[in-house]
C-alpha cells in the first residue's frame, strides 16, 4: 500500500476542507503512515470472494408514505444560524468576482 | 441531611424507585441530592458539561405529583408507573435535548442549540425520568480517554490521575461517583463498555438497530449505537428497556420487540443464580492479547472459573479474525466519520467564520472548529475513501468485515448463549500516557470493537479489582440477544454478591469533591509536565 508524501497530506486536507498549519501537515504526515502501516496486514487475507459488508442488520428498502407533516417553523429552522436576512440564511457569495 | 442525602444518592435505581412509591422521600429530595453531589464533585471530577439544575428540579416537581396521585389511586395504578419515573439520567453531550446546549465535545458545536428533542430523550420524558445535565465526551465520540474533549479532560474517581476511558467517560465517571443512578452512552468501537470497565460499572451497547439515533450526533453510522450505564444490570436493563424500538425517524432503527424480560431480571440471588446452570458460554482466545495486564486477565479468569462453579460450560473458542479488528474498524469508522462530518461549515450552525470568501471560511471554520483527534480521523477517512484508494482501503476493509461477523455467526450457529471476554485489556490509565501515540489509544478497544463490526450487543460487567482499580467482564451475544445478556450479568452479580470487592466505592470519591485539590485538566498539565 501506499504511503503519504507530504503533498498528499495536504491534498486530502484540501479534499476534507479541513485548513491546517504547517506544522499539523508535518505531523499528519508521520501519524498518517504510522497509522496506515498498520492497515497494510489487511493485505495477508484473501478476500476475492468475499462480499462487502456495509451493515450488519437484515432489514432494507425503509418507505413510509408520502404525507405532509408539520416541520419547524422557520424562526426555529433559522435560530442557529450566525446571520439570516428576510427568512434566509447569509452566505458568502459563490459566482461572481469581487461584490 | 447531608448524611442521608449521601445515604440516598448511593441507592440503586430499582431501590430509589421503591422508596419514592413508598413515600419515603421524594423525587425533588432525591433530585436535590444527586444535583448537590455533582455539582460538588464537578471541580475534582469535570463529568458534566453542563448540570440543568431548574429542569432536573421541574421534572422532579411533576414526577412527584404523578407519584402523588398514583398513590391516592391505589396500588394498581402505583405499580404501573414507569419504572424511571422521578429517577435522575445523565445524558452524553451529544443527545438533543430541545433549547439545551449538544457540543459533541467539540468547539464547532459551542453555542448551538438543539431545536429538537432526539427520540430517546422523548422516551425518557415520558417515562418521567429527570435529566440532570449534560456530560464530558471526547470530541465527536472519538477517543478511549475523554482527554480528546475540547472542554478539558475527566478524571476517574477511582484514582483521580487516571482517565475515566470514553468516549462516554463523563456518563461513566459520573454513574461511578453515584451523581445520577442512570446514564445514556454511545458505543461505536467500545465507548460505552470500555468507560464501564474502567470506572467499575455497569454499561450496555445494544445491538445495533436496537436504540433509535434519531437526534444523536452522528460518527460512524453503521457502528454507532446507544446504550445504558447504571451500577448494576437490572437498571441497565431498565434503562434500555425506556429507550428502546423502532422510530420511524430512525430507518436503520429495527422493528424487533423490545423484551419485557428486560423488566423482569430476577431481584433474588439464588434466582439470578439459578439462571447460569447449563448456560454455554465460549471464552475466545485471541481476546487474551498480548499486552494484556497480567490482573486483568486474572480477575476474567476467575470470573469465569466462577460462571463455572455456578453451572455455566465455558469452552475455549477461537474468532480467527479478530487480529484485522483493529486495522478494520480504523478504515471503516474514519470513513463513515469523514462523510458525516462534512455537515459542519458553521453556516447553518454552530462556530464559523465569515471573514473571507466561501473556500478560506470553511477551510477556517473546519481547520479551527476540530480538535487534533477529529482531524485526523477526518483525514484517515477522506483517504481512504479517495479515488485510486477506495478499494484497497474501503472496500477491503468491508469484506474483512464479512469475515469478523461470519466467525460470530459460526458460535451462535453451534449453540453459544454468549461469550466470556475481557472488556480492556488494561485498567484505567494516567492522563497523558496513550496521547503520543495515536495506535496506542486505539489498541484500548481491540476487545470491544469487533462487537461493533459485527452488529451485536455486549455488556460490560464489574468483576473485580486489579492494582486497586477496576475491572470489567465482557459479555458478547447474538444479535436481539440483550435480555439474555442481562440475565448473565444478573447471574454474575448474584454469585459474587459477597465477594470482597463488591462493596467498594471509587477510592478518591472523597478527593474529587475538595475543591482545594487540582482540576482533571490541571492533573493532566502535571502528569503531561512531569513525563
Amino acid at each position: 500500500m501506499a504511503s503519504l508524501s507530504r503533498d498528499d497530506v495536504a491534498h486530502v486536507a484540501h479534499l476534507a476542507r479541513l485548513g491546517l498549519t504547517e506544522a499539523e501537515l508535518g505531523r499528519l504526515e508521520g501519524e498518517l503512515n504510522h497509522i496506515l502501516d498498520q492497515y497494510t496486514r489487511l493485505t495477508e487475507l484473501d478476500t476475492e470472494a468475499i462480499a462487502p459488508t456495509a451493515q450488519t442488520i437484515e432489514l432494507e428498502n425503509i418507505l413510509r408514505d408520502d404525507l405532509v407533516k408539520p416541520s419547524f417553523p422557520q424562526a426555529t429552522a433559522l435560530a442557529n444560524a450566525a446571520a439570516t436576512s428576510d427568512g434566509f440564511i447569509v452566505v458568502t457569495a459563490i459566482l461572481g468576482g469581487g461584490d | 441531611m447531608v448524611a442521608e442525602a449521601n445515604e440516598l444518592i448511593r441507592g440503586s435505581g430499582h431501590e430509589l424507585a421503591a422508596g419514592l412509591r413508598a413515600g419515603a422521600f421524594s423525587s425533588v429530595e432525591l433530585v436535590e441530592a444527586h444535583l448537590a453531589a455533582a455539582e460538588r464533585d464537578n471541580h475534582g471530577l469535570h463529568a458534566w458539561l453542563t448540570i440543568e439544575d431548574t429542569g432536573a428540579r421541574a421534572a422532579a416537581t411533576a414526577a412527584d405529583s404523578r407519584l402523588v396521585q398514583a398513590r391516592r389511586e391505589g396500588p394498581a395504578v402505583l405499580a404501573g408507573l414507569p419504572p424511571l419515573l422521578g429517577l435522575p439520567v445523565a445524558l452524553k453531550d451529544l443527545v438533543s435535548v430541545e433549547g439545551g446546549q449538544c457540543t459533541a465535545g467539540s468547539r464547532i458545536l459551542e453555542g448551538y442549540r438543539a431545536p429538537y428533542d432526539a427520540h430517546i430523550t422523548e422516551r425518557l420524558r415520558a417515562a418521567g425520568a429527570v435529566i440532570l445535565g449534560k456530560t464530558n465526551m471526547d470530541e465527536f465520540a472519538m477517543g478511549s480517554s475523554t482527554e480528546h474533549s475540547a472542554f478539558g479532560p475527566t478524571s476517574n474517581p477511582w484514582d483521580l490521575d487516571r482517565v475515566p476511558g470514553g468516549s462516554s467517560g463523563g456518563s461513566a465517571a459520573a454513574i461511578a461517583a453515584f451523581h445520577a443512578p442512570f446514564g445514556i452512552g454511545t458505543d461505536t468501537g467500545g465507548s460505552i463498555r470500555q468507560p464501564a470497565a474502567l470506572c467499575g460499572i455497569v454499561g450496555m451497547k445494544p445491538t445495533y438497530g436496537r436504540v433509535s439515533r434519531y437526534g444523536i450526533v452522528a460518527f460512524a453510522s453503521s457502528l454507532d449505537q446507544i446504550g445504558p450505564f447504571a451500577r448494576d444490570s437490572r437498571d441497565a436493563a431498565a434503562l434500555l428497556h425506556a429507550v428502546a424500538g423502532r422510530d420511524e425517524r430512525d430507518s436503520t432503527s429495527a422493528p424487533v420487540p423490545v423484551p419485557d424480560a428486560l423488566l423482569a431480571l430476577a431481584a433474588s440471588d439464588d434466582a439470578a443464580a439459578g439462571a447460569l446452570r447449563g448456560k454455554r458460554l465460549g471464552l475466545p482466545r485471541e481476546y487474551f492479547v498480548a499486552g494484556m495486564e497480567p490482573g486483568v486477565e486474572a480477575r476474567v479468569r476467575e470470573a469465569v472459573a466462577a460462571l463455572e462453579a455456578a453451572g455455566a460450560t465455558v469452552d475455549e473458542v477461537s474468532l480467527p479474525h479478530t487480529e484485522y479488528g483493529l486495522a478494520t474498524y480504523y478504515i471503516v469508522a474514519p470513513a463513515e466519520a469523514s462523510a458525516n462530518l462534512a455537515r459542519y461549515d458553521g453556516i447553518r450552525y454552530g462556530r464559523g467564520r465569515r471573514d473571507g470568501d466561501t473556500l478560506s471560511n470553511e477551510l477556517a471554520t473546519r481547520g479551527e472548529g476540530f480538535g487534533a483527534e477529529v482531524k485526523r480521523r477526518i483525514m484517515l477517512g477522506t483517504y481512504a475513501l479517495s479515488a485510486g484508494y477506495y478499494d484497497a482501503y474501503y472496500l477491503k476493509a468491508q469484506k474483512v468485515r464479512t469475515l469478523i461477523k461470519a466467525d460470530f455467526d459460526r458460535l451462535w450457529d453451534a449453540g453459544f448463549d454468549a461469550l466470556v471476554a475481557p472488556t480492556s485489556p488494561t485498567v484505567a490509565f494516567r492522563f497523558g500516557a496513550r496521547l503520543a501515540d495515536p495506535v496506542s489509544m486505539y489498541l484500548s478497544d481491540a476487545c470491544t470493537l469487533p462487537v461493533n463490526m459485527a452488529g451485536l450487543p455486549g455488556v460490560s460487567i464489574p468483576c473485580g479489582l486489579s492494582d486497586g482499580l477496576p475491572v470489567g467482564l465482557q459479555l458478547i451475544g447474538a444479535p436481539w440477544s440483550e435480555a439474555g445478556l442481562l440475565e448473565l450479568a444478573r447471574g454474575y452479580e448474584a454469585i459474587t454478591a459477597d465477594a470482597a470487592w463488591r462493596g467498594l466505592e471509587p477510592t478518591q470519591l472523597a478527593l474529587a469533591g475538595d475543591p482545594t485539590q487540582p482540576s482533571p485538566a490541571e492533573r493532566a498539565a502535571a502528569l503531561a509536565g512531569a513525563a
